[in-house]
């Protein structure tokens, strides 16, 4: 016998339960702490601090614990509780020339001032698992060097300087706010940066792989690739000048691009750029040829068709909160539209049916 | 009489190339005129400027709409001016992939623009559908088949058919037989003839192809470099060109 | 009413935004069927929810209305268990199952079979809010086209569903026109639900995901689009419900055995309710109900 369904909130609250038994895991096991999370899990805490667009890492962790190390649920919790947050002000934009650099790579030039600073990278490591670390042994003590006591110039400066890459003047006008404003369409650079990055990490490297790949290809060189401290400052009304409030780590990504020009205009590389909270190279690679396949139309290029060049595309879909959300909402109850459907279905069959009848006789 | 088309100084550049060049001429009511040059003489800038596709750098397009008269197409507001697109003028493109909606049937190709009108009978709509087909020899057993079932010919007649049923006065044709095969060409444009005189259509239409304008054309425009370089009766242009690029043009010289 | 929870603001939404957000609908309901952009919050439930109802609901409540959250028709599936409970916790507002006593309802896919009376407010949760989506993915473009009412194109889908189907095979989300001018999204009520929508409650729309707030004030001209020779049908299973005998309310069609045998009842499960308390039996009703 059919019986209403009720005790939908017993349910609930008993999965709920159920959740919570399942993240802790085994008992026996000690449970993590968010230190621990924050401190050896960093790239993960990177990653939802980028794509949550919230920088706290002990937040980030705590989010991750809770999510049970899903990225995608743990950038959700951030982002809920984000947006509960009051908006006291805005920072200066910050200065990554100034930027004390852990890592700063060129492709594009085999060396220059500053020089090439591998820092802490998985790039020449061979991948293979290091039975070690099961063992839970102390690493090696890396050798440690001064810090670097001027600023580490920017290579693009250089080129800029020669007039050989498309000039960027800059521009004081306050930029939208994607989380204050409805995303309206076109979208200009600033807001488009905006969305790339926090779009998620695997959307931005399937977007910019494509490029590489044929599908708006721009010909991208990184020239420049730096991962370190910079500070935070803001002009507080009160005291009339800027103070420091803290100092964040970004990776940044400027890429030389494909080059425009004609007979009577000298010819200039372009610009792609990345910009991402923590150590995050590949998104942050990964947006800077976005950035400059969705520049398609101010560069006077073609519009080829490819998915990254186009804004629409590429911004109504990298939210992996909006995707997964929408995603995984076929979920729920449907009955209703699937009773309709069905309904419809069955005349439409009945018709044809006796449609097929009439046909014999 | 008044003109129902007049072209007053249409001018478009791209940066520092000209697109066409101050093209001023009056089209009357039933007249077809043609307008030939070889790629880049600026002939298709010109008939995207003049179906509103195109804002021009300066210059004026005056239509005589059958509710107000004589009025500056550039001018008029937006709705009025896609309005006017999808009703008393029509358009046919040379590739009719860019003139038909090839994800839905021949039937709802045609009757779009009905639709788009208000028409809300589908009976109706339906039976417009099938006499058009007939018109542009397609049969009627097509109805529901979508363009991507049909040959180049009939891609293009389909379009022909979507494009006149509504009753359009003004036509702008941008190489309509392009693409095509000789003897299929030969068909479309006896099709083509036939329509314009039984409907009395004025028509502009673009080629680079001497033949189609002979035997569509009662005026030709001969285009070079972004501008005009002579005008006149078809046969007359043809058959006596005054201007050297004419000339090389009729005498087949000049590879276009 | 209980109080609520301290930690958060009244409706869990600061002031500020639901200012916003009661801004956009004030937009809405002057320009009836238009989607007015909005600036939607992470709501701590996932896009799909029902977030953008949420916003609605949260921006529109206050601490002297009484509440009622369906899904599917039903206040028991789970869903409308999590959001009705949200707003307990948030705003400590009165809740109930039963339409005529509810001021606000939030509603996903379906219309109450109770006609809503002046001063009742109907939420819906919606997806997918522009009804020109699937013909034309361009946002750009699909605005120029309401701006222009270039409709064209939503006919020629239904004239290809009846050039396949024999009828317009839209079953639900069924496209309306909103005082002879906007072409709206109904939200994926069944078809069935249409004729509703001409009604004396405030109706408000919320697309959280897609940012968008769209509303029909009481007693606007809402028309479902059809054909003059094929007009719009608001068909439903050609059934009674098997619990209370209605036979003219929307039916959940539910597998009661192994063989596949079938049952139907009401989707709205207050109704259904209500008519089995007056004394209503359907084909399966236990005889002895009090």
């Amino acid at each position: 016998m059919y019986v209403a369904v009720k005790g939908g909130e017993r349910a609930i609250d008993a999965a709920h339960d159920w959740l919570a038994e399942e993240r802790r895991g085994d008992p026996q096991t000690p449970e993590l702490s968010i230190a621990q999370i924050r401190e050896q899990m960093s790239l993960a805490v990177n990653r939802v601090m980028a794509e949550g667009s919230l920088y706290d890492p002990d937040l980030a962790a705590l989010a991750i614990k809770q999510a049970r190390g899903d990225l995608i649920e743990a950038i959700f919790l951030i982002r809920a509780y984000r947006t509960t947050l009051p908006r006291i002000g805005h920072s200066r934009p910050v200065d990554t020339a100034a930027m004390r650099c852990d890592r700063r790579i060129s492709a594009t030039f085999k060396d220059l001032p500053g020089g090439q600073v591998l820092g802490p990278t998985f790039d020449y490591t061979h991948r293979l698992l290091d039975f070690a670390l099961a063992a839970e042994g102390a690493p090696a003590q890396a050798a440690s060097a001064p810090p670097a006591s001027a600023p580490v110039p920017r290579v693009l400066d250089f080129l800029d300087a020669d007039g050989l890459i498309q000039n960027e003047p800059p521009c004081d006008d306050a930029p939208r706010d994607l989380t204050r404003e409805p995303l309206e369409f076109p979208a200009d650079r600033a807001l488009r940066l905006q969305s790339l990055t926090r779009s998620d990490e695997g959307f931005v490297l399937g977007m910019a792989y494509s490029t590489q790949r044929g599908y708006g290809r721009n010909h991208p060189f990184v020239g420049e690739l730096r991962i370190g401290a910079v500070e935070v400052t803001m002009d507080i009304p009160e005291l009339g000048f800027d103070i420091c409030i803290g100092e964040i780590t970004l990776t940044e990504c400027e890429t030389v691009n494909q080059f425009t020009g004609s007979k009577t205009q000298p010819a200039q590389f372009t610009r792609g750029y990345g910009l991402v909270f923590g150590q995050t190279e590949r998104k942050a690679i990964s947006m800077a040829l976005v950035d400059r396949a969705l520049r398609w139309e101010e560069l006077g290029e073609d519009d080829t068709g490819a998915p990254a060049q186009d804004a629409e595309f590429v911004l109504a879909h990298g939210d992996n909160i909006q995707a997964t959300g929408f995603l995984e909402h076929i979920k729920l109850p449907h009955y209703v539209d699937f009773q309709s459907e069905l309904e419809l279905v069955r005349r439409m069959r009945r018709a044809a049916q006796s449609g097929m009848k009439e046909a014999a006789e | 009489m008044t003109p129902l088309l007049q072209a007053k100084g249409v001018t478009k550049r791209y940066g520092a190339r000209l697109g066409c060049g101050d093209v001023s001429f009056d089209l009357y009511p039933g007249e077809v005129m043609g307008i030939v040059g070889e790629s880049g003489s600026g002939k298709s800038t010109l008939l995207s400027c003049l179906a509103g596709h195109l804002v021009p750098d300066a210059g004026k397009v005056i239509y005589d709409t059958r509710a107000q008269g004589p009025r500056d197409v550039l001018a008029l507001p937006e709705p009025e001016r896609r309005m006017l697109g999808r009703t008393d003028w029509a358009f046919v493109h040379q590739n009719p992939r860019d003139g038909l909606r090839m994800g839905v049937s021949a039937g709802a190709n045609v009757g779009e623009r009905l639709m788009a009108v208000g028409a809300r009978h589908y009976g109706q709509i339906r039976e417009q559908a099938v006499d058009w087909l007939g018109r542009v020899e397609i049969a009627p057993d097509r109805i529901d088949d979508r363009p991507r079932a049909f040959s180049g010919g009939m891609q293009q007649r389909l379009q022909i058919a979507r494009n006149l049923v509504t009753g359009p006065r003004l036509v702008f044709m941008d190489e309509p037989t392009g693409g095509l095969d000789v003897s299929v060409q030969a068909r479309l444009l006896d099709l083509l003839r036939g329509l314009v005189r039984e409907m009395g259509l004025s028509a502009i239409v673009v080629t680079h192809d001497l033949a189609v304008v002979r035997l569509l054309a009662d005026r030709l425009m001969v285009m070079k470099d972004g501008a005009v370089v002579e005008t006149g009766l078809t046969d007359q242009v043809l058959d006596d060109p005054q201007h050297g690029y004419t000339q090389l043009l009729v005498s087949s010289v000049l590879q276009v | 009413m209980t109080a609520h929870d301290p930690n958060y603001n009244f409706a869990y939404l600061d002031e500020q935004t639901k200012r916003m957000i009661r801004r956009a609908l004030l937009k809405a309901l002057a320009i009836p069927g238009y989607q007015v952009p909005f600036a939607s919050r992470e709501m701590p439930m996932p896009y799909g929810w029902g977030t953008g109802g949420v916003q609605v609901t949260a921006a529109c409540l206050t601490p002297e209305d009484t509440l009622k959250v369906i899904d599917q028709g039903a206040d028991d599936t789970t869903n409308a268990v999590s959001i009705r409970k949200f707003f307990e916790r948030t705003a400590g507002v009165a809740v109930t199952g039963h339409t005529a006593e509810a001021s606000l309802i939030q509603t996903r896919h379906r219309i109450p079979e109770t006609p809503l009376t002046e001063g009742q407010i109907l939420v819906y949760q919606v997806p997918i809010p522009e009804p020109l989506r699937f013909l034309e993915p361009r946002e750009t473009e699909t605005r120029r086209m309401h701006a222009l009412e270039e409709y064209g194109l939503m006919y020629v889908k239904l004239y290809e569903d009846i050039a396949h189907n024999g009828e317009i095979s839209t079953a639900y989300a069924y496209p309306v026109r909103v005082e002879g001018r906007y072409v709206m999204d109904p939200s994926p009520i069944p078809r069935f639900d249409n004729p509703k929508l001409e009604s004396a409650a405030i109706q408000l729309f919320g697309a959280g995901r897609e940012q968008r707030i769209y509303a029909l004030p009481p007693y606007c001209r809402v028309t479902s689009l059809d054909f003059e020779d094929h007009p719009f049908d608001p068909s439903k299973a050609d059934h009674d419900c098997d619990l209370c005998g209605c036979g003219t309310s929307y039916l959940d069609e539910v597998i009661v055995d192994d063989a596949g045998g079938r049952m139907f009842v009401c989707s709205d499960t207050d109704f259904c309710a209500g008519r089995q308390a007056e004394g209503h039996q359907g084909r399966l009703s236990r005889k002895e109900t009090a």
